[in-house]
């Protein structure tokens, strides 16, 4: 059984937050979105590949990777690390290719909950109202879960 | 959280199931029986009822009183509204978190960390 994702998406200011529980210690869930590897593991939906050009989660370091799907269309994502404080928090800007200048600027919390579990708090603040509705949007047709396309499928079909 | 909240997640949950979406499937040609929805599978009228009652609690399907054969209907609206962007974001999130979880554990089965570690 997996922790439940806390979405909030309030309405008419561009924020999204969230909050999500892990059953693992702050240091493994930090090194795990330190590592280049590890986020090429875990970051692209799955039946996605994901291919990390560079991603140096530190402060002033860069990143930017691209999920490549089955039909062999590939989308970029790219931005850099603002703040990085180990174990504690970090900010980065988020740039989707497919919308190239809207910007997004993403806090993350790291909490340590004691007892080898920690939280992730996240707070996104995108430029527009319409960036965050449509960027999400347009983002989310490369990181459409399998899921989602099974859905998507189905929707299809009863139409 | 609120209660559409609380119906999306059981909609996610109930679509997180191979034989339901294949129900899903199914019922997007048109209502059927128990019976019917039965037929495909190697399981039992009885775990195909148990599929369908959690499809029902998502509200993903309906049953109409119509008799005592009962046909399964879907329920399009539910399924249009899970197409919501909010739902695409969630579902992509909800999938990355859960391939982390996926990725600590198996570095917590096998006591590494990663290899790019200096």
């Amino acid at each position: 059984m997996s922790n439940p994702l806390k979405l909030s998406v309030p309405e008419n200011v561009p924020f999204i937050d969230f909050e999500r529980e892990f059953d693992f210690p702050v240091e493994a869930v930090f090194e795990a979105h330190r590592s280049p590897e590890a986020i090429a593991q875990w970051l692209g939906p799955r039946g996605m590949t994901a291919t990390v050009d560079h991603y140096d989660f530190r402060t002033g370091g860069r990143y930017r990777y691209v999920h490549t799907g089955p039909d062999g269309v590939s989308y970029g994502f790219s931005g850099v690390f603002h703040t990085v404080r180990e174990n504690e928090f970090a900010i980065q800007t988020f740039e989707f290719d497919g919308y190239p200048d809207v910007v997004s600027l993403e806090f993350l919390r790291f909490e340590d909950l004691g007892g080898g579990r920690c939280k992730l708090v996240g707070h996104a603040v995108y430029p527009t109202q319409e960036a965050r509705d449509g960027m999400a949007q347009s983002g989310m047709e490369g990181g459409m879960t399998e899921s989602y396309e099974r859905l998507e499928e189905l929707l299809g079909t009863h139409r | 959280m609120d209660d559409s909240d609380e119906l999306l997640d059981r909609a996610f949950m109930a679509l997180a199931d191979p034989a339901r979406r294949s129900i899903i499937a199914q019922l997007s040609r048109g209502p059927a029986t128990v019976n019917e929805l039965a037929a495909p599978f190697n399981i039992t009228k009885q775990a195909i009822s148990r599929h369908i009652q959690v499809l029902e609690q998502a509200e993903l399907v309906t049953r109409s009183r119509d008799a005592q054969r009962r046909p399964v209907h879907l329920n399009p609206a539910r399924l249009e509204a899970l197409t919501a962007w909010i739902d695409q974001y969630r579902l992509a999130r909800e999938s990355q978190f859960r391939a982390l979880d996926d990725l600590l554990e198996s570095q917590a089965r096998g006591g590494l960390t990663p290899k790019d570690q200096s």
